[in-house]
Formats: C-alpha cells, sequence, structure tokens
C-alpha cells in the first residue's frame, strides 16, 4: 500500500476510533455536538449517493428527515413501540411513503425533478401540520416515558443516545462503501461517469436510481427519527425545513466533494468548524455558506476531497476494483 | 489571385488523441477545393479547427489578410468563412425561411439575399413556411448551404454534404457550386465520394491519418496516386 | 355563489402564477436552466418597487422604469459572469450556484428589510372594483394584474416568435453547438435571454408588492408556484404556462374555500395530480 492510501486511512480510522469511545472522554456539550454532527454525516451520505453518484439532485430531502421524524413520534405514541423499534420502523415506513412519491418525482428531469422533491416535501409539512392528533402546526413534544426508556439516569441515557447515532454515522459510510464495492457499486458509477454508457452497457440506469432513491429515503427518515428523538419535540416548519435538512447537507457535500464517501466527511467537519466560529453572525454566516458553495462550484466543483484527490492522489475508501 | 485562407502546421487534439498532425493548406479566392479521405482521417476536425468550433490558439491560421487562430467561431463567421454542418444541423422549430434568416443574422452585406437563395435552390420557395426538419433529405440539404450563404461569406466550407443523398439529389446540389463561385464566394468542400470532389474541385487535397497525403489539381492526379494516397496502399506493402 | 367567486378570483390569482412562471419558462426554454433564486429574485423586485415608492418617494412610474432596468441589467450581468459559468451537461453545478444566490438573497434581505411583512398600498386601486352580477365583483387590482400577465404573454410570444431576437433565442434552444457557426455568441444570447427573463421578474415582483403581504424568506414559496404553473402548462409553450397559473389559481381559491388551511396544500396536490395524469403538460410544445 503506498502513502497516500495509508495516511488517509489512519486519519479516518483515528477518527473512528476516537468517536466509537467518545463518552468516555467528551463532556456533555461535546457530545450532543458530536451526536449531530454524526446525524449531519448520514443525512449528507445519502445526498451524495443520490446526487453524486445517481445524478437526482434533490431539494427535498426534508421531506424524509421530517417523515421520519413525525412517524416515529406516532410510533412511540400511539403504537407505544419502544425506542430502536420505533427507529426502524420509521425508518421502513418513511421508505414505503417513498414508493408512491418517487413514482411520482420520478416523472421529471434534471433541475426539473429537484423543484419537483421540493414540492413534495411542502406537501408533507403541509399535512403534518393539518393531523390534530400530532399537534398540527404548533407540534408536539415527545412524551417523557419515551426519552425515559432509553435508560437508568441521564448519562446512561446520553450514552445509549449517543451509540445510536454513532451506529447511524457509522453505518451511513459504512453501507455506501459496501453499496459501492458490490456489483451494483459498478452500475452507479458507470451512471455516475456517463448515463447513456451504462445504458449501452445493459444497466437499468431507471431502476438503480429509483431503488437508491428508495434506499436513500429510509435511512435519511431513519435519522431523521434520530435527530427528533434527541430534540424531543417537533414541529412542522422544523421537521421540514429545507435550510436544515437539505441546504446545509447540500453545502456539506459540495464543499467536501461531490461523488466520493470521503467528500461528506471532510464537509462535516468543515461544516461543523465554520458553525462554532461563524454562528454567532447571523445572517452573515449563512451569506457566508451560500458564497462558498458558489464559489466551490466555479473553482473547482469537485470540492476539497476531489481537489486533493487529483492534485496528490489521495484515496481512503477503496471503491474502485483492481484488476 | 488573392489568398484567401492559409494554414500551416495545424494540428488538433481530443484529449490524448492527436487527430491532426500539421496540415499545410492554401485557398485562393475563387477556388474550389475539395477535401477527400477516408472516416477518421481528420477531414471534419479540420473544417471546425478553420471555423473555430475547436481551439486554435497560437497555431498558425491566416483567412482574408488576418489570423484568425483562437478566435471564437461567431467571430470568425463575422470575418467571411460559414461552414454547412455535416448532418446539416437545422434549427427544427425554425421554419425554411427562418433557418435561412438566422444565416444573415452576423449582418455582412453581400450578393446573397432571401431571393438569390430561392433563385438557387426554387424547390425552397414553395416550403419556405414549413419547418426545416419536414423536408426531404437534399431538400434540407439546400436550406443548410442557403443558411451558410445568406452570411454573404468569403468562403463557405461544405462538410460530406452529399452523405445520405440519392444521385440524383446529388448532382443537383453540386450543380449549385458554379454558380456559388459565380457570385465571388470559394467553396471548400469535403467528400467521402472521390468522383464528385473530382469533378467539381479545382484542387483535391487528400487526408490520411490527420495528414496531407496527396495534393494537386484533379488532371495531374492518377487513379493509383489518389487509391495510394486515400487508402495508404504503399508500394512496401504490396 | 361563493364558488363562482371563489373560481373568478382564482382565474385573476393566476394571472399572478403566469408572470411567477413566464421568467422561469423563458430560460428553460432557451438555455435548459433552472435557477432556484428564481421566486427570491420575484421578491427582491418587490422590495426595490417599496423602497423607490415608499423609502425614497420617486413617481410610481420612474419606480417601476427603474426597477425593470436594474433587474434586467443584474440578470444580465448574473448571467454573463456568473451563471454561464456553470451551464453545461452536468446539471449539479447551475442548481447549486443559484440555491446558494437564493440562501444569499433571502439572508441579505433579511439583513436589510427585517423579518416584518410588507406590502406596497395601491390606494384606490385596492378599494376599487367592477360589479359583474349583483352578487360578482371583481378588484380593480387583481383585474389589472391578470391583464398585465396576458400582456406579458403576448409580448413574450410576439419576441420569440416575430423577431430576429427570438429566432436566435430558438435556435439557440434547439442547437446551441452550431449557433456559433450562424454569428451568434452563445454567452451574450443567454446573458439577453436572462435580461429578457429579469425583466419579467421585475413585473412580477412589482405585482407580489401590491397584491400581498411578502418578507425575505417569501421566494421558494414563489419558485414552486412558477415551476408548477410551467409544469402544468407544459414545458415550452408559453400561453401553457398562463393556463397552469390560472389552474393552480383556482386550485388554491378553491381550497381555500373549503378550509383556509387547504389554500397551497389544494394547489400542490392539483400539481402533483395533473403530474401523474399528464406528465408532459396540458399544452405540451407543439414538435415538428
Amino acid at each position: 500500500m503506498q502513502a497516500k492510501t495509508i495516511f488517509p486511512i489512519a486519519a479516518f480510522a483515528t477518527g473512528f476510533v476516537a468517536l466509537s469511545v467518545a463518552p468516555f472522554w467528551a463532556d456533555r456539550a461535546d457530545l450532543r455536538l458530536l451526536m449531530e454532527g454524526l446525524s449531519y454525516l448520514a443525512l449528507a451520505q445519502m445526498w451524495n449517493l443520490l446526487a453524486g453518484y445517481t445524478g437526482l439532485v434533490s431539494v427535498g430531502q426534508q421531506a424524509f428527515v421530517g417523515l421520519g421524524g413525525y412517524l416515529f413520534f406516532a410510533l412511540a405514541m400511539f403504537a407505544g413501540l419502544p425506542v430502536i423499534p420505533g427507529l426502524i420502523g420509521a425508518a421502513v415506513l418513511t421508505a414505503l411513503i417513498a414508493l408512491p412519491t418517487g413514482w411520482i418525482a420520478f416523472r421529471l428531469n434534471g433541475a426539473y425533478f429537484a423543484i419537483g422533491t421540493w414540492v413534495i416535501a411542502e406537501v408533507f409539512r403541509l399535512f403534518a401540520a393539518q393531523i390534530g392528533s400530532l399537534g398540527g402546526g404548533s407540534g408536539i413534544s415527545l412524551p417523557v416515558t419515551v426519552a425515559r426508556s432509553l435508560g437508568e439516569g441521564r448519562e446512561a441515557r446520553e450514552m445509549t443516545m449517543y451509540y445510536i447515532a454513532f451506529v447511524i454515522g457509522a453505518v451511513s459510510v459504512g453501507a455506501v462503501w459496501a453499496l459501492l464495492r458490490s456489483r451494483w457499486g459498478l452500475a452507479l458509477t458507470a451512471i455516475r461517469d456517463s448515463e447513456i454508457a451504462a445504458e449501452t452497457v445493459g444497466v437499468d440506469t431507471r431502476r438503480v436510481k429509483f431503488l437508491i432513491y428508495i434506499l436513500t429515503a429510509g435511512f435519511t427518515g431513519l435519522t431523521g427519527a434520530f435527530i427528533f428523538l434527541q430534540k424531543l419535540r417537533i414541529t412542522p416548519d422544523a421537521a421540514f425545513s429545507v435550510n436544515d435538512w437539505t441546504a446545509f447537507v447540500i453545502f456539506i457535500v459540495v464543499i467536501g466533494g461531490v461523488g466520493t464517501i470521503e467528500g461528506p466527511i471532510i464537509g462535516t467537519i468543515l461544516f461543523f468548524a465554520l458553525r462554532q466560529v461563524a454562528a454567532d453572525w447571523g445572517t452573515w454566516y449563512l451569506m457566508l455558506m451560500g458564497a462558498i458553495a458558489i464559489a466551490v462550484m466555479l473553482v473547482d466543483k469537485r470540492g476539497l476531497w476531489g481537489a486533493l484527490r487529483s492534485r496528490l492522489g489521495l484515496s481512503a475508501f477503496v471503491t474502485e476494483r483492481r484488476l | 489571385m488573392t489568398r484567401l485562407l492559409e494554414t500551416q502546421g495545424l494540428t488538433a487534439h481530443y484529449g490524448d488523441f492527436q487527430a491532426l498532425f500539421g496540415i499545410d493548406m492554401t485557398i485562393d479566392a475563387g477556388e474550389t477545393v475539395a477535401i477527400i479521405g477516408s472516416n477518421g482521417a481528420g477531414k471534419s476536425t479540420f473544417l471546425r479547427a478553420l471555423t473555430g468550433l475547436r481551439p486554435t490558439a497560437g497555431q498558425s491560421v491566416q483567412f482574408d489578410g488576418q489570423s484568425i487562430a483562437g478566435l471564437p467561431a461567431y467571430r470568425i463567421h463575422k470575418l467571411g468563412l460559414a461552414m454547412v454542418p455535416e448532418g446539416r444541423r437545422l434549427f427544427p422549430s425554425l421554419t425554411v425561411e427562418e433557418n435561412l434568416l438566422i444565416g444573415a443574422a452576423g449582418g455582412r452585406k453581400g450578393p446573397w439575399s432571401l431571393k438569390s437563395i430561392y433563385d438557387l435552390f426554387p424547390d425552397l420557395v414553395a416550403k419556405k413556411h414549413n419547418p426545416g426538419t419536414a423536408l426531404s433529405g437534399g431538400q434540407q440539404q439546400m436550406v443548410a448551404i442557403g443558411r451558410a450563404l445568406m452570411s454573404n461569406p468569403k468562403l463557405v466550407l461544405c462538410d460530406e454534404i452529399s452523405l445520405g443523398l440519392a444521385p440524383k439529389i446529388i448532382k443537383d446540389i453540386y450543380q449549385a457550386v458554379p454558380q456559388i463561385r459565380a457570385n465571388g464566394t470559394s467553396v471548400l468542400v469535403v467528400e467521402q465520394d472521390v468522383g464528385q470532389a473530382l469533378a467539381v474541385a479545382t484542387r483535391v487535397y487528400c487526408f490520411m491519418e490527420g495528414r496531407v497525403s496527396l495534393t494537386g489539381t484533379p488532371a495531374s492526379l492518377t487513379r493509383s496516386q489518389i487509391a495510394q494516397a486515400y487508402f495508404g496502399l504503399t508500394e512496401e506493402a504490396h | 355563489m361563493v364558488w363562482i367567486n371563489a373560481v373568478l378570483q382564482g382565474v385573476l390569482l393566476g394571472g399572478l402564477y403566469a408572470l411567477f412562471a413566464a421568467g422561469l419558462s423563458l430560460m428553460f426554454g432557451v438555455m435548459r436552466f433552472v435557477n432556484i433564486a428564481h421566486g427570491d429574485f420575484i421578491v427582491v423586485g418587490a422590495y426595490l418597487i417599496l423602497t423607490f415608492v415608499i423609502s425614497w418617494g420617486l413617481n410610481p412610474i420612474i419606480g417601476v422604469a427603474l426597477v425593470l432596468i436594474l433587474m434586467a441589467a443584474a440578470g444580465y450581468l448574473n448571467q454573463r459572469f456568473v451563471l454561464n459559468r456553470v451551464l453545461g451537461k452536468d446539471i449539479l453545478p447551475p442548481i447549486l450556484v443559484t440555491f446558494g444566490l437564493s440562501i444569499i438573497v433571502q439572508n441579505g434581505l433579511l439583513e436589510l428589510f427585517s423579518a416584518d411583512s410588507r406590502k406596497l398600498p395601491t390606494g384606490t386601486w385596492e378599494t376599487s372594483s367592477l360589479a359583474l352580477t349583483d352578487q360578482i365583483a371583481v378588484g380593480l387590482l387583481p383585474f389589472l394584474m391578470f391583464l398585465t400577465a396576458v400582456g406579458v404573454i403576448a409580448a413574450m410570444q410576439f419576441v420569440f416568435y416575430r423577431s430576429a431576437l427570438g429566432r436566435m433565442l430558438r435556435a439557440t434552444s434547439d442547437d446551441p453547438e452550431i449557433v456559433p457557426l450562424m454569428g451568434g455568441n452563445n454567452a451574450r444570447i443567454f446573458a439577453i435571454a436572462t435580461a429578457l427573463a429579469s425583466l419579467v421578474v421585475g413585473i412580477a415582483g412589482i405585482w407580489l408588492a401590491m397584491k400581498t403581504n411578502f418578507d425575505p424568506a417569501a421566494g421558494p414559496a414563489r419558485l414552486l408556484f412558477a415551476f408548477e404553473a410551467v409544469i402544468i402548462g407544459g414545458l415550452g409553450n408559453i400561453w401553457g404556462t398562463l393556463l397552469g397559473g390560472i389552474i393552480l389559481g383556482v386550485a388554491q381559491t378553491v381550497g381555500a374555500q373549503i378550509d383556509a388551511g387547504y389554500q397551497i396544500l389544494a394547489g400542490h396536490l392539483v400539481f402533483l395530480l395533473l403530474l401523474v395524469l399528464r406528465p408532459k403538460g396540458l399544452l405540451p410544445k407543439v414538435s415538428h
């Protein structure tokens, strides 16, 4: 193995180990930040899988974050499901709901698909505001008993919560990596590089894209369910926020590097670093983010990792098959 | 005779693939020059380089007394170099007449107008309000040629204008070439049909694998010379 | 009678949506380009007219002229220096750049004008109405708004199909690669198309300011309405866009008549339903 691969692998492995024991070194505030970071990492991996590999640029992923959150609340409150089955149930139901929405959204192409997904997210937001039993427009809180069930005492609960976040974050990276190394990976990489070429060698691009859309919807729903478990309160505007669950996620993927596994990881770190420094600047912070995203597109649309990789030949997650 | 076009050592690349290896060509005002050669010889690439569709910055391409190397295509067009692109490429949402008028958008003055184009290709008069793509192949080719002429060019490049057309139609279209020349427009045709090229041209260039393999007037070239230059059959290969 | 009235108000509201949609439709038609910040630019137009007429006290006619000139110039420069650089086969860069612009514009407006909801008072226009029957009347303002929409769309149709510029725009839409062989400079043609679209965006912004309350975050909803009108009508069909706007407007006013909470939802649902039933739109582009 070359240094170009060893160094990034060592860096990511160190990060992984540090995160796996975070409750033993991080304080409460850090742990909360890490949980949020791991959630964003999962959302970014999913958006990147969708946009970076299949070319389906969605600006409506907040639909699935919100659905996951609301479904989790409904399963916990009305069906009395414990937390873990509730999270998994919310993910599965989100994926099922994505079947008809995807069927509709796939009638639109390219940029129109993007805006179509946004319309669908708005429909869910407006519906959620009409459901009285889930609090309507003003939202609802998760019953205390649900949070209590996570463990005896605050520390135990926080550790459980952290490890749920850790699993979600780690699985999002691992799943995308495994997917790209599988038979599917070849199809996805072919679609990313040239959709027409992929079709001529027999890849059913529409079917692959649709399945990826459903898969990312389910995992995004799982992440959304966790995010609102952590927040303990859900409102339609927070659940289906285009800024929180799509704009920031796109920013992360774009600055890190679209179409790579490492890109969303690096993007998440940069996003939280920027937020720690600049969040107090309010609107100027958001304008700065917009400007950075535009600058990346104008200067080098491959993002930070894409540019580094092509200049230095770095790679941590080897997905290319060696012949 | 005035020199209209001159390239020296023109090269072109598609990524790592080199398509042209130093083309020297001259065209004088009033000439009809034909480029022949097999598929992949670099003929179309050469035309695209002349029109600015392929980058030529830093190379030697003189047109009408000035360097056009590296100029964007729309500026080269305004200097009086028009092209009939391969496959005609009419604008499907424009009528025949609109397709012709687009050609005049550059605003150059000269003998060519809607009227003189309709005189050259009378078939088009009845079709002028039809969509350009609703015509027969031969008529579409006439529109494409007319569209190029509408810019009153000093030189018009015709890329494979006989491709896919019936022999009778090809003859009709090539009958227009003397009239085009009579109006002061020089012509460069790219042809796979060697017989047609020799019949219409005052001089012929044969391309092979990105190089000029033979050049001369049609009368000075023998069949075996052309076959050799076209297919690369050399004495040693026999 | 309330239902007839709701439909009538919806048709007039559809005029506003057609105005929102016309610029989006034009840019997509010429460049296959969808501007995510489209709605935010409409809101910029609304704040500009508010600033000129209310804050600076300019004559409304001068204010309108200034808005249109500024919008068209900004559109031209934006296309020439930013958007042209990301046009291409890859759809991601233009979406991301305009998404970034959307965030910058929304937060810039928030910084300049605060989050307060604003509206441009129009004096007697607001209170005047034309009585059609004893029970049905149309307000002067919505009526003029609808007329503006019809006028703008007729003008766009004229420019597109009857002028040399329109011919060049349609040619560029068909086959941008060979337009330079006709002497057309794609970068400039695209910038002119965006300037025209931005002019219409300015008109839409002025009517938004007069018709409804707006705030710095009002843009995305306007983008969605514009998008829905374009898709319902059929891509590349300018009159279809007016029809799409009307259908969306009627769906919303009828939805609001059922329950105030259903206004926007009804519009979205009718859009999705039509997307399922008629994915190519009601008046698809005539293919030759």
